[in-house]
C-alpha cells in the first residue's frame, strides 16, 4: 500500500511542473502589454511608460527566463522588493475585476465552496440511490425510466437547464431568485456591527449570528443552483452506478450469497452494494474537485458570486491572467484529487495494489 | 397400441440440436456482424428516435437555404449574419411582421400561409435577430463544428495512442505523461482560457472555440486507442499470426484496426452531441462567434438580458433551446444504443 502512495507521489511533481509549463505556453500567446498585468495594475497609457514597463519587468525577456520568473518572482529594479511569482504567491492583477487576483479568490472562493458543500450531498446520495434502485429492478419500467431521464439530462446543458428553471420558479413569481443573498441581506453582511464572519459561509455564519431570516434567504438562493448541478449529476452517477451495480450482481459471490439463503436484501447491502459503490467513490472525488473548481455555467446563470463566475466573466472580457490563474487553481486541485482518488480506490479495492 | 410416433424424424432431431436458423439474403449481403448492428439499432425504439432526429437535422440542414432564404445570394455555406428587422431593443412576438428588409421569402410560403409577407415565425430577441433564421442555420453551424471537433480530436488521439502503443519504450512513457498533464485540467476551463488566448489573435468565430475543444479533447481517444490496441496485440489470434509469419503490415489491417480502432471510431463519433454542447457553451458565453452569427449558443446567450422577464419573451430561450437539446439527444440515442449493442460483443459476453 505504501508502495503504491509513493509511486503515486513521486509522479506529481512531474504532473505539476507540466501543468505550470502548459500553463504559461498559453500565456506566451499573449502580447507583452496584456502580460504586464502579471505585475502592474493598469495598462499604461502612451507607449513611453509601456516601454518602461516592459523593461522594468523583463517581458521581452526569453521565454525560459519569463517562466522561472513566473514562478519565483522578479526582483523589481526600482523598488528593490520581488514581485511576483506564483509560487509566492502573487498571481498577478485582474483587470476585468480589478483586483488582485488573490484577493478575488479568496473573496469568491466561499461562496463555491458552500455552492459545493450543498450540491455533493444529494448528487451522490440521491444518484447513487437511484442507480442502485434500477439496477435491481434491471429492465423493469424504473429501469427504463431512469435510463431515458440519464439520456435527457446528458443532453441538457446545465445553462440551458439553468435557464428554464429561472424561467419557470422565478421570473413568473419570484420564488428563487438568482445570486446568493437578498440585497437587504447583503447591507447586513457588510456590516461589521451586525455580523461577524467566522466560517465566510453564508449559511453557518448565519446561524452562528443569529439571523434565522438570512439563512432561510441564503438556503432560498441556493436551491436552483443546487438543483441544477444536482440534475445534470445525476445522470452520470445513475449511469455508473447501475453498470457498476449490475456487473457486481453477476458475480459468483452474489450467487453464492443467494444459495445461502440470505434475503434479497441482504444480498443487496451486505454483500452487492459495497463492492459497487467503490468506482462511485472515485466518481464523487472527481466530482468534488470538479465543483471546488467551480461550476463556470451555473454561476453565471444564477449570478452566484464564485470562481465559476469569475472565470466565465473574465474570459469574456478576454482577461487573460485572470481565467489563466483561476485554471491553474483548479488543475492545482484536480490533480490533489485524482491523488486522493487513487490511494482511496486502493485502499478499498485490495485487487489494485496487489495486483 | 397407445405408442406415440416420435414428433420429429432422426435427421430434423438433428437439425435443431445443430441449432441451424435461416439466414436471410440481406444477412449474407452485409456480414453477420454489421447485420446484427444494423438490426439491433432499428428494432430499438430509442435508437430509432435518435436516427430519426439525427436524419432530420442533415435534412433541416441541407434545406436550409429553401426553409430560410438567405439576404443575399452568395453566401460561404453558413451566413454570416442572422437577419435583423432594425435595431429596437423590445424583442417581437413569434408571428409578428417583419418589417424592415426582410429577406426574400421562401417559395413555400404563399402557399402554405397565403401571406405576401415574412413574419418572425420564431419572433426575435432584443437587437431583433430573427430566431428562426438562427435556429435553421444554426443547425449547419452544430454539424459543421460537432464533426470537425470530433474529427479532430479522434485524429490526435489516434496518432498519439497507435504511436504509443506501438513502439512503447520511453517514446510510450513521454506520451502518455504528457497525456496525464493535459487530463490534469478541467477541461471546461482549459478550453475556456484557450479560446479567450486565441480570439484576439485568430479573430472572433467558430476556430478559437474549435481549436480549444481539441487541444484538451484528444487525451481521452489517445488512451482508449492505446489500450485497445495493446489489448488486441496479446490476443491468441494475433500471437498465432505472428508466429506463422504474417507480415507486420496484415496483421495490424486484418486484425488490430478492425479490432480496436473502428469500433472505437463508431463510438466516437456519437460523442457530435457532447462537443456541439461545449462549443455552445463557449458560444454562451461571448467567446467565439461574433455577434449575430447563426449558432444556438450565442442565440441562448441572448435570453440572459432579459432573465427577469423570461417568461414573457419566452421564445428567446425556448426556440434555440429545443433544437439544441433534440439535436443531442439523437446523437445521445444513437450513441447509448449502439454502446449497448457493440460492448457485450466486444467483452465477450452473449447478447
Amino acid at each position: 500500500m505504501t508502495n503504491y502512495i509513493i509511486r503515486r507521489l513521486l509522479i506529481i511533481p512531474f504532473i505539476l511542473f507540466g501543468v505550470t509549463v502548459l500553463i504559461f505556453g498559453m500565456l506566451s500567446f499573449l502580447s507583452p502589454q496584456e502580460r504586464s498585468a502579471l505585475y502592474v495594475r493598469d495598462i499604461p497609457h502612451n507607449d513611453a511608460a509601456m516601454e518602461g514597463i516592459i523593461r522594468r519587468y523583463g517581458l521581452d525577456d526569453p521565454i525560459p527566463v519569463q517562466y522561472w520568473r513566473w514562478l519565483v518572482g522578479k526582483k523589481d529594479s526600482v523598488s528593490g522588493t520581488v514581485v511576483g511569482g506564483i509560487l509566492r504567491g502573487d498571481f498577478g492583477y485582474s483587470r476585468s475585476q480589478s483586483q488582485p487576483v488573490v484577493d478575488l479568490i479568496r473573496r469568491r472562493f466561499p461562496a463555491t465552496v458552500e455552492l459545493a458543500l450543498y450540491s455533493i450531498i444529494p448528487i451522490i446520495g440521491i444518484g447513487v440511490w437511484l442507480g442502485i434502485k434500477a439496477a435491481v429492478n434491471h429492465n423493469k419500467l424504473i429501469d427504463q425510466v431512469a435510463r431515458v431521464f440519464a439520456i435527457l439530462a446528458h443532453s441538457l446543458p446545465s445553462f440551458i437547464l439553468g435557464l428554464l428553471l429561472l424561467m419557470l420558479l422565478y421570473a413568473r413569481n419570484g420564488w428563487f431568485p438568482p445570486g446568493r443573498v437578498s440585497d437587504w441581506a447583503n447591507a447586513v453582511i457588510l456590516n461589521p456591527l451586525l455580523w461577524r464572519n467566522y466560517t465566510y459561509l453564508i449559511t453557518v455564519d448565519s446561524l452562528l449570528n443569529g439571523r434565522v431570516d438570512i439563512f432561510l434567504d441564503s438556503m432560498r438562493h441556493l436551491f436552483l443552483p443546487v438543483i441544477t448541478l444536482s440534475l445534470i449529476s445525476w445522470a452520470t452517477y445513475l449511469r455508473v452506478t447501475r453498470s457498476s451495480m449490475l456487473e457486481t450482481l453477476r458475480q459468483e459471490y452474489v450467487t453464492t450469497a443467494r444459495a445461502k439463503g440470505l434475503k434479497e436484501k441482504d444480498v443487496v447491502s451486505g454483500h452487492a452494494r459495497p463492492n459497487a459503490l467503490i468506482p462511485v467513490a472515485t466518481l464523487g472525488g472527481l466530482t468534488v474537485a470538479a465543483l471546488l473548481g467551480g461550476a463556470v455555467f451555473t454561476e453565471t446563470i444564477f449570478d452566484f458570486p464564485g470562481i465559476g463566475q469569475a472565470a466565465g466573466a473574465s474570459a469574456a472580457q478576454l482577461d487573460v491572467i485572470t481565467v489563466l490563474s483561476l485554471t491553474l487553481l483548479s488543475g492545482l486541485i484536480l490533480v490533489v484529487a485524482n491523488l486522493v482518488v487513487d490511494v482511496l480506490y486502493a485502499y478499498l479495492d485490495p485487487r489494485v495494489r496487489l495486483g | 397400441m397407445s405408442q406415440t410416433t416420435p414428433r420429429t424424424t432422426s435427421a430434423e432431431f438433428l437439425a435443431e440440436d445443430l441449432s441451424v436458423r435461416k439466414i436471410s439474403r440481406m444477412e449474407k449481403a452485409l456480414g453477420p456482424e454489421v447485420y446484427r448492428i444494423l438490426r439491433g439499432i432499428f428494432t430499438n425504439p430509442l435508437s430509432i428516435v435518435g436516427l430519426s432526429l439525427i436524419v432530420l437535422f442533415f435534412v433541416i440542414a441541407g434545406l436550409a437555404p429553401v426553409l430560410a432564404p438567405p439576404p443575399t445570394p452568395n453566401y460561404p455555406f453558413i451566413i454570416k449574419q442572422i437577419p435583423r428587422d432594425g435595431f429596437g431593443p423590445t424583442p417581437k412576438l413569434p408571428g409578428s411582421v417583419w418589417v424592415s428588409r426582410p429577406p426574400p421569402l421562401p417559395f413555400w410560403y404563399k402557399a402554405l400561409t397565403g401571406k405576401d409577407s415574412w413574419v418572425h415565425i420564431m419572433g426575435t430577441s432584443g437587437g431583433q435577430w430573427d430566431i428562426y433564421y438562427g435556429v435553421i442555420w444554426g443547425v449547419r453551424t452544430a454539424l459543421l463544428v460537432g464533426i470537425l471537433i470530433e474529427a479532430l480530436t479522434l485524429l490526435i488521439g489516434m496518432i498519439v495512442g497507435s504511436l504509443a502503443a506501438f513502439y512503447g519504450g520511453w517514446l510510450d512513457e513521454i506520451l502518455m505523461r504528457t497525456t496525464d498533464i493535459f487530463l490534469a485540467f478541467p477541461s471546461l476551463l482549459a478550453a475556456l482560457t484557450l479560446s479567450a488566448i486565441l480570439t484576439p489573435i485568430l479573430g472572433k468565430g467558430i476556430w478559437p472555440p474549435i481549436i480549444a475543444l481539441v487541444t484538451f479533447g484528444w487525451m481521452t481517444y489517445a488512451r482508449i486507442i492505446r489500450g485497445d490496441i495493446l489489448s488486441v496485440r496479446e490476443r491468441d489470434y494475433v500471437m498465432a499470426a505472428r508466429v506463422i509469419g504474417v507480415k507486420d503490415r496484415r496483421i495490424i489491417m486484418s486484425h488490430v484496426i478492425p479490432n480496436a480502432i473502428y469500433p472505437t471510431i463508431i463510438l466516437a463519433s456519437l460523442n457530435i452531441g457532447a462537443d456541439v454542447i461545449a462549443f455552445a457553451a463557449l458560444s454562451f458565453l461571448g467567446i467565439g462567434t461574433e455577434v449575430g452569427y447563426p449558432d444556438w449558443g450565442q442565440l441562448i446567450s441572448f435570453a440572459r438580458n432579459w432573465i427577469p422577464s423570461l417568461s414573457t419573451y419566452w421564445w428567446i430561450l425556448i426556440f434555440p433551446a429545443v433544437a439544441l437539446v433534440l439535436f443531442v439527444m439523437g446523437w445521445n440515442l444513437m450513441g447509448d444504443a449502439l454502446r449497448d449493442i457493440m460492448d457485450p460483443r466486444m467483452r465477450g459476453r452473449g447478447a
